[in-house]
């Protein structure tokens, strides 16, 4: 093994991971507050990374040329757009079956996906899309003395700094903002938190509108990084970045990024030395195992059930 | 009266908002195409469905909701039992009438009956949310089409051979998930269905991978429904000294499946009313009552997983059967999710209902070809539409209920 191999997979890998974490905060956060998998979240990523090449296509077609303008912009109504699809999401198909059976909402989340996908499809056609190259160069980091390099590209450092300023962002709101602690309030306990005069519903949607939102920032990133997606992408993300959420210890916020560089530079690792044709498999099969015997995760407290 | 379109207007609004970019401005290459219609019809469509909401709700509040139907809509049991002989008569004798096209459309639509009752099992009557059904469809599919490659086995012996290998699979994948509860349960399941998936799609000197294998059609008593059958055979049509007809092996098939799934029925239908499906809907809907009583619920739940998955796995044998010819592709998540809609939409655990959601869903698309691209988006939404207003299925399922005999 090769170190120059090894460190530049490290790169990839904490790259990966970082968008990992990003979509795995949605799922974390959803599942924290109402207990359910939202398994259209993996979806909202893939109408993200749409909506990421649409409104490029916009901006160039007015010709505007400034990258870091169209960066902000394309960045910002992305955001906006997909965090709508959030909110719309638990407005119409979560909000009514609040107090139905466990397998009631799942069954809905599927059905919205498959919504999704083929709303997507059908409105954008079946093809493979992309987006045209922004940001181009890298850094070159020497590693040892024989000149061996390792890349870091403009795009991996642009994922990596926006990465850790959302979560900033997001930690400062859930730790010092009053908003953040009705969220946690909600979370610990929502009979008492409705009782002591927090609009609950309010604050699920807005964790809904968050985890949409991160999910939208790692869709832009990563259709800037690799280029190209299609309609399918949001399936296997999706369940990734779930695996994520689970490493880490589902609820937590710190534990969801911490399980994303973990998946990324475990699956860079897998890809790189092992078989890249299994990478995929590898992910799952961490999945189940981690579910079978630390469905705790890393950073998460175990469930007891009250009778 | 103003407040009654002010609602519906900012809902028409939002979804503009929300569809101009997706559905409005399609992408070719890194330019876009404008369609300004298909944002405006969706506006259109969410303002009507929310204006008929409202009326919906207006109208019914008046005299509270309607009185609970009287459940004792009982079917005349002479009906019944004329409907019992009659309908398995009507099916033994509908691939006689039937073209090569529909024969086709009826074998799919009895593999999904097969399907959608195995995954009843599971998810309907035992409450455990099961997204990797597939996995087993596969494992029964491979196992007759590399049982064929690599041991030389036909048909008949595929069949005990899939269905077994299955019902094992469900088994070890059973149990280390029995603690789990609903959701993490589901994920496990995705998760194990994909694996098998991609297994199947990367081991290509085992599986042939994306390639697929070929797969022999079943015989009668050792005659085969070819044209010309290998040496030292005789073909069926020239046994019976009639003529030769591509239709023969689709009959032939369609006949055996459906008398499988006769016998699955009449299991299914009998394992409802025995303490073992009664435990089943019981684990469902308390599990720590159940155990505090002392039913045992790792052997419950795993008869239901391995029951459920031994149905699937001789679907799987019929579905390679049946094309001939078996690949990856066919055992994506979207079949998974299929088989489930099917379910869902029958009415979980109810039997009948299942079964005729089965058979629409497979025979519908092919009615309405036009339509065929928007198939699973109607799924989707009806997935959706049923567990917000309708969670317990089209047909809704008679709970065994205890009742004084009148006079």
């Amino acid at each position: 093994m090769e170190p120059s191999i090894l460190a530049q997979q490290t790169v990839n890998g904490l790259v990966l991971g970082t968008s990992y974490g990003l979509i795995a905060i949605g799922y974390t956060m959803v599942y924290g507050i109402i207990g359910m998998i939202n398994f259209a979240h993996g979806e909202i990523y893939m109408v993200s990374a749409y909506l990421t090449a649409i409104f490029l296509a916009v901006l160039a077609s007015f010709g505007i040329t400034s990258v870091p303008f169209t960066l902000v912009v394309v960045l910002a109504a992305t955001i906006c757009v997909t965090a709508l699809h959030g909110w719309f999401l638990e407005r119409i198909a979560y909000r009514p079956l609040r107090n139905s059976t466990r397998l009631a909402p799942l069954i809905t989340a599927i059905g919205l996906s498959l919504v999704l996908q083929n709303y997507v499809r059908l409105s954008q056609g079946a093809r493979s899309q992309g987006i045209p190259t922004l940001l181009q160069g890298s850094f070159a980091i020497p590693i040892d003395s024989h000149g061996n390099l390792i890349r870091i590209t403009h795009v991996q450092t642009l994922i990596v700094i926006v990465a850790l300023l959302s979560m900033a962002v997001l930690t400062f709101i859930m730790h010092r903002t009053s908003l953040g602690r009705a969220c946690r309030a909600t979370e610990q306990d929502r009979i008492m938190a409705s009782l002591l005069g927090i609009d609950t519903d309010r604050v699920i949607a807005i964790v809904f509108i968050i985890g949409a939102a991160m999910a939208a920032i790692a869709g832009v990133l990563v259709s800037l990084n690799y280029g190209s997606f299609d309609f399918h992408i949001g399936f296997v993300t999706g369940i990734k970045a779930f695996t994520a959420a689970v490493l880490g210890g589902i609820g937590s916020l710190p534990g969801a990024m911490l399980g994303g560089l973990i998946l990324g530079l475990a699956e860079s690792f897998f890809a790189g030395f092992v078989n890249s044709d299994y990478k995929d498999v590898f992910a799952f099969s961490l999945l189940v195992l981690i579910l079978i015997f630390r469905p705790s995760g890393l950073l998460g407290q175990p469930q007891i059930t009250k009778v | 009266m103003g407040a009654f379109f002010i609602q519906p207007l900012i809902t028409a609004a939002l979804v503009l908002v929300l569809t101009a970019p997706i559905s409005g401005l399609v992408l070719d290459g890194y330019r876009f195409d404008l369609h300004w219609q298909p944002p405006l019809w969706l506006a259109l469509a969410a303002f009507f469905i929310h204006v008929g909401l409202i009326l919906i709700r207006r109208l019914l509040r008046p005299g509270q909701k309607a009185p609970p139907q009287q459940n004792s809509r009982q079917i005349h049991p002479t009906v019944l039992r004329t409907a019992t002989i009659l309908l398995p008569l009507l099916g033994l004798l509908l691939p006689f009438f039937l073209g090569k096209y529909w024969l086709t459309v009826a074998i799919l639509a009895l593999i999904y009956v097969l399907l959608a009752l195995g995954l009843n099992i599971v998810v309907g009557l035992a409450g455990m949310l099961d997204l990797g059904f597939v996995a087993f469809y596969a494992v029964g599919a491979y196992g007759y089409a590399l049982g064929q490659e690599y041991l030389g086995l036909g048909f008949w012996a595929a069949l005990p051979l899939g269905a077994s290998l299955a019902a094992g699979l469900g088994m070890i994948l059973g149990f280390p998930v029995l603690r789990m509860h609903g959701d993490y349960l589901a994920i496990v399941t995705l998760g194990f269905g994909e694996i098998i998936r991609l297994i199947l799609n990367n081991w290509v000197s085992f599986t042939g991978g994306p390639n697929g294998m070929r797969v022999d059609s079943p015989t009668l008593l050792g005659l085969e429904f070819s044209r010309r059958a290998k040496e030292g055979n005789v073909p069926f049509h020239e046994f019976l000294g009639i003529d030769y007809s591509s239709n023969h092996r689709h009959i032939f098939i369609y006949l055996i499946l459906f008398l499988v799934v006769l016998a699955t029925l009449s299991l299914v239908t009998r394992l409802k009313h025995m303490p073992l499906g009664r435990s089943w809907e019981a684990l469902r809907e308390d599990e720590i009552a159940c155990r505090s009583l002392g039913i045992n619920h790792v052997t419950v739940k795993l008869s239901a997983f391995a029951l459920g998955a031994m149905i699937g796995g001789i679907g799987g044998v019929f579905f390679a059967a049946s094309q001939g010819f078996v690949n990856p592709t066919s055992f994506t998540f979207f079949e998974s999710a299929l088989i489930l809609a099917i379910v869902v939409l029958g009415g979980l655990g109810s039997i009948p209902g299942v079964i005729i959601a089965a058979i629409v869903i497979t025979v519908l698309p092919e009615l309405l070809r036009d339509f065929s691209d928007y198939r699973v988006l109607v799924f989707g939404l009806a997935m959706v539409c049923m567990m917000i207003w309708r969670p317990k299925g089209l047909v809704q399922n008679r709970r065994p209920v205890f009742q004084r005999r009148s006079a």
